[in-house]
């Protein structure tokens, strides 16, 4: 992976922006010595590491305004971070880049029941917004497998999804209206406490932008009604056609699970033997199937599931009868990566998503390539959205594993290409899938997100070397090539 | 006259605006055109808007996957075409797309213009508008290139969402040529849970206590008297919450809400049928059918509509719980009407329907602060800086 070279002269300059961000943001918020720094050096993706120039923390808007301002005049890049847990290098700092971490920014500012909703600052964690609210019968619906820890910033710069995203959506779906600092410092808010935010959707294009186009300082959330009932079914099927055929027949069945996740052999015996939950291991497909709603729902679809189950032959299922058994189903499907972990001194997760019914065939395809790379593979699959995470395991410390586990795992995500998927479902293309990214578009269609970034981030400063394989200017981008001439076209119909 | 050209063929509508944008031609873009009559009149005195690219020629479902739930279509597709598609398979359109061409006298409507309008119908509040349904696109952008954005899977974060940034974009974008689209199961049974004579501050109460419960509400509106003689069963003030889902469920979640409503007055219920009667004249804002009175749309935070109503002074009447509200108030009122809204927590009113004139003399999109309306022009000038694509047609100059 190469990333852009370090403006050298930015470093030179390393003491006056010290002490420019010393004056800007007072106190404890400027971190510029390596130990310091060192907690910063790389995000979930731990392959790549790198010491930011300098680590700034701020707390007010007005600061992160001011730092921003002062950068884009300097022409000093930034690096937004918030927990840091991306796993795709979206955080990743870079050496001639200040890393704006908005750990400060921790405080839910309103819980609004009547209008559903909540106003928190960006560096609140995930399951921090439902524990503000779940006393009162609430929660915040998208719920990554990271959601003690990740922010609500970093959920929506990823666009982060979570089991429950198959029934209640994700990060984009949940959201109301954020503040943002633009890289010029002006501050805008978009969308608010109203259900459709006006003019273009602006906020729907932040969403998922991976820090590229501003700094997120405040995000409204929705928040939902808890359901009453909520019972957990798990079935071990012998094949994983068959278990991918009960997830196309649950949803043909007009039946929305709160969650469907499915695990492969490797997968299910890694986590059985971390949390022993019980977990069948004489069968080569799992499925969790979550149903929530009113008790008597929740009853209704679970008989429901279970005819098609048996119609499919399963090999066994169990159903949750307590709210502990129900996380206990759970408990191994969400210690799935540490449970990897285990096993192989280093694992790489990947993210593609495919359409449903090409499981099987990429399933196949991928042990196939787990032969000739001659490295282990597990699957845990939001199965109900088409969003695979294969957990590839490798020995870093082993000459040549890494190189060649990441060339494995681009060989899947070419896959998921080919057969209509997208390289990456939720975590991102950060630096990670970034030289992937003509695999999916033309040069047209990355030249047009390149200038989206332009009209946001004129100077390119914010988090350089992520998303785009190939940078150009602004200027450049902006050229128009233009054929000028008589109507070019006598075939379209005219009237 | 306006010379009106029809492509067929994505390779077509490239040629139709590279020309366009290499001559600096205006051109406005079309699907049927029933919804003309909402946004600025485009062009002005300098700059006249002579040609259209029309592409309600350019039809045709490409793909349908019911057990995937998904569906690709030509953006001039007309939406009933699709709609009959998907109900053949059980399925629906989940946000429930309005039916806005009856508001200008028209009929039908497309995928692409349900898409650049972003349309949303009752369910918004359970399940989300356009916006949250659309899995990707490709279109043509006013340089007169062909980009796409997501693709045909649920998840995707790949590359910005711009499916998200056109839809809503009221054409002054990108072309949409094709659009793919999450479809979802429809309700195996429908019921309504109907409050009588209820003012619209109780009612604003009785919705949010059922839209917060867990009973997975997914509608609320409130209708007042004066314009309830449309719907079924009107006459009086009508506050209504509908339950939809598995049989068993919609019993027990129907029966669990009349009793939560019970201190609002004597509740009564709709069956799915007097239901799907009773929403699609919501959805279709049938109270407002039939007039060229002016027309006004506002998105605002739900527990302030009674408020703003009251303030407002003219007909109007509550869908999404609170959150969105239909308004019969004269275009002379507008400066006061976005004041009220201000004053109220904020969001945002748009001019539906009005004549030529008044549209052109009043944003009829929200009017936006400094910084976000520069930043939007610069978007627009990322798709088509030539400002080609229906110029004018949100805000003067874009
Ligand atoms: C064990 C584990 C499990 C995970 N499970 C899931 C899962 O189930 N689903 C899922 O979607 N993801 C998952 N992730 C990935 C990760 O947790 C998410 O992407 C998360 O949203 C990142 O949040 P963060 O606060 O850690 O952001 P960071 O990692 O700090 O940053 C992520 C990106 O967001 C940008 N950013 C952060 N804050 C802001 C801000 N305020 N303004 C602008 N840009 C900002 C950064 O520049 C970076 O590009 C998992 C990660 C781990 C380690």
């Amino acid at each position: 992976m190469k990333m852009p070279d370090p403006d050298v002269d930015v470093i030179a300059r390393r003491e006056d922006i010290l002490a420019a961000m010393q004056s800007l943001v007072p106190g404890e918020g400027v971190i510029a010595d390596a130990t310091g720094m060192a907690v910063y050096e790389s995000d979930g993706l731990t392959a790549y590491r790198q010491l930011p120039l300098i680590v700034v923390l701020p707390e007010t808007v007005e600061q992160v305004s001011a730092v921003m301002a002062y950068c884009n005049a300097h022409g000093v890049k930034i690096v937004p971070r918030g927990a840091g847990t991306s796993l795709s290098g979206g955080a990743l700092p870079a050496a001639d880049a200040i890393t704006l971490g908005l750990g400060k920014f921790n405080r839910v500012l309103e819980v609004d029941f009547e209008n559903r909703c909540a106003r928190v600052q960006p560096g609140v964690t995930n399951l921090g917004i439902t524990h503000a609210v779940e006393a009162d019968g609430f929660y915040y619906a998208p719920d990554p497998s990271s959601q003690i820890a990740c922010t609500i910033g970093g959920n929506v710069a990823e666009n982060s999804g979570g089991v429950h995203s198959l029934k209640y959506g994700l990060t984009t779906n949940n959201i109301l209206g954020i503040e943002m600092v633009l890289p010029g410092g002006e501050v805008l808010r978009l969308g608010g406490k109203h259900m459709e935010s006006e003019g273009y959707d602006l906020l729907g294009l932040m969403t998922g932008s991976e820090g590229l186009l501003g700094v997120i300082t405040e995000v409204t959330v929705r928040i939902l009604p808890k359901p009453t009932t909520a019972r957990a079914v798990m079935l071990g099927f012998e094949s994983s056609e068959a278990g991918g055929q009960c997830v196309a027949d649950i949803i043909g069945a007009g039946i929305i699970p709160g969650g469907m996740e499915m695990m492969d052999r490797p997968a299910i015996k890694a986590a059985e033997a971390f949390v022993q939950v019980g977990y069948p291991l004489d069968v080569e497909a799992l499925l969790l199937v979550e149903l929530d709603g009113p008790s008597v729902e929740v009853d209704y679809l679970i008989e429901r599931v279970r005819e098609i189950a048996e119609a499919l032959g399963y090999v066994s299922m169990r159903v949750s009868e307590s709210e502990e058994e129900r996380l206990q189903f759970w408990a191994g499907r969400k210690a799935a990566f540490p449970a990897i972990g285990r096993l192989s001194p280093d694992y790489y997760c990947m993210d593609g998503t495919i359409p449903r019914h090409k499981l099987p065939e990429v399933l196949a395809r991928m042990s196939k390539l787990s032969d000739k790379y001659e490295l282990g593979v597990a699957n845990v699959f939001h199965a109900g959205d088409g969003n695979l995470h294969p957990l590839i395991m490798y020995d870093a410390n082993k000459p040549g594993e890494l190189e060649r586990a990441e060339n494995f795992g681009s060989d899947i995500l070419r896959l998921c290409v080919e057969v209509g998927g997208v390289l990456t479902g939720e975590h991102g293309v950060g630096v990670e899938k970034r030289d992937l990214m003509e695999e999916v578009f033309t040069e047209n269609d990355l030249k047009q997100q390149q200038r989206v970034k332009c009209a946001f981030d004129p100077n390119q400063l914010l988090n350089p070397g992520k998303v785009f394989p190939t940078l150009h200017r602004c200027a450049e981008l902006g050229r128009m090539h233009i054929q000028r001439g008589q109507l070019p076209f006598p075939d379209i119909p005219r009237f | 006259m306006v010379e009106i050209l029809k492509p067929q063929t994505s390779e077509q509508v490239v040629d139709a605006i590279a020309w366009a944008s290499g001559e600096e031609i205006p051109i406005e873009i079309l699907g049927s055109g029933t919804k003309r009559g909402f946004g600025r009149p485009m062009g002005d005195a300098n700059r006249t808007v002579a040609h259209a690219v029309d592409l309600s020629g350019f039809s045709g479902i490409t793909l349908y996957e019911p057990e995937e739930l998904v569906l690709s279509a030509w953006a001039g597709t007309p939406l009933a075409e699709i709609e009959a598609a998907v109900a053949e398979k059980g399925q629906m359109l989940a946000f429930e797309p309005p039916r806005w061409a009856r508001l200008y006298g028209e009929e039908g409507g497309t995928l692409g213009g349900m898409i650049a309008c972003n349309l949303a119908g009752p369910r918004r509040v359970k399940a989300g508008a356009s916006r949250d349904h659309i899995l990707g696109i490709e279109a043509v952008t006013g340089r007169g290139e062909l980009v796409k954005s997501g693709g045909r899977v649920v998840k995707n974060v790949t590359g910005y969402d711009l499916s998200k940034l056109l839809t809503g974009s009221f054409g002054t974008l990108a072309a949409l040529t094709q659009i793919t689209i999450k479809v979802l199961p429809s309700p195996e049974t429908i019921e309504t849970v109907v409050l009588s004579g209820l003012d619209d501050e109780q009612a604003i109460q009785a919705m949010s206590v059922a839209l917060n419960s867990s009973h997975e509400v997914s509608a609320a509106t409130h209708v007042p008297g004066n314009l309830s003689d449309v719907l079924p069963g009107g006459g009086g003030a009508i506050t209504a919450v509908r339950a939809e889902g598995f049989v068993p469920s919609v019993g027990a979640r129907s029966a669990a809400l009349q009793k939560l409503l019970a201190p609002f007055g004597a509740t009564s219920t709709l069956d799915m049928e007097a239901s799907k009667a009773f929403w699609s004249t919501i959805r279709d804002v049938e109270p407002f059918v039939g007039t060229d009175d002016s027309l006004w749309r506002l998105s605002v935070m739900p527990s302030e509509a009674a408020r703003i109503i009251a303030e407002i002074g003219a007909p109007a009447f509550m869908d999404w719980g609170g959150g969105l509200i239909w308004c019969q108030a004269d275009t002379a009122d507008a400066a006061s009407l976005r004041r009220a809204l201000a004053a109220h927590g904020g969001g945002h009113a748009s001019l539906v329907r009005a004549g030529e004139d008044a549209r052109r003399d009043i944003p009829v999109f929200e009017p936006q602060p400094a910084p976000l309306a520069a930043l939007s022009t610069r978007v627009k000038d990322s798709f088509d800086p030539r400002h080609i694509l229906n110029p004018g047609r949100m805000y003067e100059g874009v």
